[in-house]
């Protein structure tokens, strides 16, 4: 097997792609947000519910698509949880940073999302992991811009 | 359709072939290169890039213009792939070959011109649920700036046409069907000359998408009867950037020009403007003289192993092609599983895994496929998927390919668990 391959598809990627993190639909939710990549026909769900002072008591991801999107939204759900809004935006920025090749100034320790890394060296494939990502800020956009549930469809493409 | 040639007239010498194509000895990742992605586009053999080499080497030079030595033996050249082109899509006249920037180009050319001039509002355009992006958006901009009306025939669950309801969809109020000779995804080759008579009977046109057929078969665009047919060099050992729209004579004659500028006139003033004679009223500018003069040699090597041939064996293939992947547990073949009135782009799907990361699992064994929606999301939702892999054969292919394609899909189930 060639170096390369097994970069991008590490055993955590692989791991999250094989039973991902948020499968279950929240009862409560105050977010819903879609993102579809139309090129590789990936599709997207996000359900979070925000609680009263800003943080993301839970989180839903479904994602049809390929291993690398289904990992990186199996992922953002393991990461984001417990997490406030202004920490969601941030870590975001920075991992679409990290993937795109951009300087990053991640200090904490991002744990498994590390792995998302080894998907640079296939930049076609960059907008696969990304797509959780700009799902979850313009589902946290809509919800600050209204506060109430909100749908969006967004995409990486 | 179906080629009469059968298997012991087969006369491939797949090693020669194979040594043709430099490219083919190219090493991908420690692995030896398999190419499975023509139906995209295609290898060239060594011929074809000596010939490129050799127009820049001895007669580059701009066309129809100039007087001197070069200018003469470039406009020679480029206007022997005309004489070339005319006689292998079944005899038609130079004049009906207009060179363009490829299969896109030339729909686009008719969309424009013709399509313009005599599509007005409640008439309808015929395409199919299996058309390229190529054969639809142009169609259907057309019809939103017209407000005419797109009809399709639809497709069985096995990827054919469905011609049940042929006369519901193409009657009297049908202008034009723009119909693909072969999709590019389910390998489908459809019944064009039917779909002529149908179309001609009811006063229709009827436009072919040959980008997926005239590299892999005969074509004769005089006995299908079609009002226009359109190709690319590219997929057809040609270079880019090099198309062909073939037209009948009286109809182009009728047809405004596309682009306008050098070369597509025959007088100006401020005043009044005439056009130049076919094919050069759609000619404007200073085409692709070493892509169309290096096409030439493309059809001469395609010619010497013989279209007849050609088809026979990629046929073959194909048949071994589909036995080899319904082989495996969870792999679907999107199109027709058999080889009857079938090219050799064969979609499949798995059940578990993305083609993408298909894909890219094959790319790391060497194996080059195309994963995606084949620019044709219409057809992907009919057939109930998001995207498909597509292995497309050529003449370089042979059985030890499909083993490695095989071997590599065994080897990739493994990998993503998926045993």
């Amino acid at each position: 097997m060639s170096e390369n391959l097994d970069d991008m598809y590490r055993e955590i990627i692989l791991d999250h792609y094989k039973a991902p993190r948020g499968k279950k639909p929240l009862e409560d939710k105050n977010v819903t947000s879609d993102g579809h990549n139309p090129s590789c026909g990936d599709e997207l769900r996000m359900e979070l519910k925000v609680d009263n002072k800003n943080n993301i008591a839970d989180v839903h991801v479904n994602c049809k698509g390929c291993a690398i999107s289904v990992a990186s939204g199996s992922m953002l759900a393991e990461f984001i949880k417990g997490k406030s809004l202004e920490e969601v935006k941030a870590i975001s920025e920075q991992i679409k940073k990290m993937l795109k090749g951009e300087e990053s100034t991640i200090t904490e320790d991002i744990g498994d999302l590390d792995s998302l890394k080894g998907v640079r060296q296939f930049p076609v494939r960059i907008k696969c992991a990304l797509l959780a990502w700009v799902t979850l800020i313009e589902g946290v956009d809509k919800f600050e811009g209204n506060g109430t549930d909100s749908s969006s469809t967004t995409s990486t493409e | 359709m179906n080629s009469k040639t059968t298997e012991k007239d087969i006369v491939i010498d797949i090693q020669k072939i194979k040594n043709d194509f430099p490219i083919l000895k190219r090493q991908i990742r420690d692995n030896k290169l398999v190419y499975l992605d023509s139906g995209a586009s295609t290898q060239k053999p060594i011929e074809v890039i000596n010939a490129h080499t050799e127009y820049f080497n001895q007669i580059n030079s701009n066309i129809h213009r100039g007087l001197h030595t070069l200018a003469e033996e470039a406009t020679n050249a480029y206007e022997k792939t005309r004489t070339h082109i005319a006689k292998f899509i079944g005899g038609v006249k130079t004049c009906e070959v207009i060179f363009t920037s490829g299969t896109t180009e030339s729909i686009n050319m008719v969309a424009y011109t013709w399509g313009e001039a005599n599509i007005s509002e409640g008439d309808e355009i015929v395409l199919t649920d299996m058309e390229h992006h190529a054969n639809l958006v142009p169609w259907v901009m057309l019809a939103k700036r017209k407000n005419a009306i797109i009809k399709r025939i639809p497709i069985t669950d096995d990827g054919r046409l469905d011609l049940d309801d042929i006369d519901s969809i193409i009657t009297e109020k049908t202008k034009l069907v723009a119909v693909t000779h072969m999709s590019n995804v389910l390998g489908t080759l459809n019944p064009i000359k039917q779909l002529a008579e149908i179309a001609h009977k009811n006063g229709a046109l009827i436009l072919a998408d040959g980008a997926q057929s005239a590299p892999h078969m005969p074509v004769d665009v005089l006995d299908m009867d079609v009002d226009f047919f359109a190709f690319s060099a590219h997929k057809m050992l040609g270079p880019t950037g090099v198309g062909v729209l073939y037209g009948k004579e009286n109809i182009l004659e009728k047809m405004p020009p596309f682009n306008m500028g050098g070369e597509m006139i025959s007088e100006v003033s401020f005043d009044r403007i005439t056009w130049a004679e076919l094919p050069h009223k759609f000619e404007a500018g200073t085409p692709n003289i070493a892509g169309v003069v290096t096409f030439d040699t493309a059809l001469t090597y395609l010619e010497n192993i013989g279209m007849e041939n050609i088809h026979a064996y990629e046929t073959k293939l194909t048949a071994y092609t589909i036995d080899k992947l319904l082989q495996i547990d969870g792999l679907k073949i999107q199109g027709p599983n058999n080889s009857i009135n079938r090219g050799g782009a064969i979609s499949f799907t798995d059940k578990n895994l993305h083609p993408h990361d298909i894909s890219t699992f094959l790319d790391s064994k060497g194996i080059a496929i195309r994963a995606g929606h084949h620019c044709a999301q219409t057809l992907m939702k009919r057939m109930g998927t998001i995207a498909t892999a597509r292995a497309s054969l050529y003449i370089y292919n042979d059985e030890a390919d499909i083993d490695a394609l095989y071997d590599a899909l065994i080897a990739m189930r493994k990998y993503f668990g998926h045993e």
